[in-house]
């Protein structure tokens, strides 16, 4: 299945992916669009991606965090316009215990915002549109990191 | 017989940055041993390129890379915006 969709997000579907008799913790972490950016209403929101890479990097997310916790992982991300509260990603882990769906769920969060090339383009109630930049952190680019 | 070898690399743009140069994908053709900041001054020549942050983020073939990392003949080479997903 490919990381990204243009259609909605299913947890269900992706809680099911991972779910099997040995593994009895699951936890599941839903992004949504949030109505407001810095104080300004936002009307709606359009992510678009580095395709093939976002797809490479996720893959790369997944297989480290199922080596580094015992789970088995179940990750999408949204791409295209959405309307406020519509989920645009959705994590299921699930392990044996909770601690380590716990922990590897936080995990993929953290580094696909951290790593994955997918931008947001907000319209705000007002009609301007911005490209909004929240993701990069010190350490991919070596040395010296970015801006 | 002198013969002037070049690396073409194949440098794609996206969102904000797309925006800012007006281009979406430009390949250039680099000196042999060329680096990603090799590739970066190219794009800080072209109209708009002035605008690009110091040190963007860029990936070498599907892979984050530091400004440092060596292009071959071939190479794609992505300079992306701050990310934004989640």
């Amino acid at each position: 299945m490919p990381f990204l969709s243009d259609t909605p997000l299913d947890l269900a579907g992706l809680i099911a992916e991972v779910t099997a008799p040995d593994r009895g913790g699951i936890a599941a972490f839903v992004g949504t669009v949030r109505d407001h950016h810095g104080g300004r209403p936002v009307a709606e929101l359009e992510y678009s991606a580095y395709g093939a890479m976002a797809e490479a990097e996720c893959g790369r997310i997944v297989e480290e965090t199922e080596r580094r916790w015992p789970v088995r992982v179940a990750l999408r991300h949204r791409i295209g316009l959405l309307a406020i509260g519509e989920a645009a990603v959705a994590i299921a882990v699930a392990g044996a215990h909770r601690d380590e769906a716990f922990a590897a769920c936080r995990h993929v969060i953290e580094e696909l915002k951290r790593r994955v090339p997918i931008w947001k383009r907000e319209r705000y109630a007002d009609g301007t549109v911005e490209w909004v930049g929240t993701g990069q952190a010190p350490g991919l680019t070596a040395p010296g990191g970015r801006p | 017989m002198v013969t002037t070898a070049s690396t073409t690399v194949h440098i794609l743009l996206f969102a904000s940055y797309a925006e800012r140069l007006g281009l979406e994908r430009i390949d250039a053709a680099l000196r042999p041993g060329a680096t990603v900041a090799d590739a970066l001054a190219y794009l800080r020549a072209l109209p708009g390129g002035a605008e690009l942050p110091a040190r963007p983020l860029c990936a070498r073939n599907l892979a984050h890379v530091g400004a440092d990392a060596a292009l071959a003949d071939g190479d794609e080479l992505a300079v992306l915006p701050p990310l934004a997903g989640g």
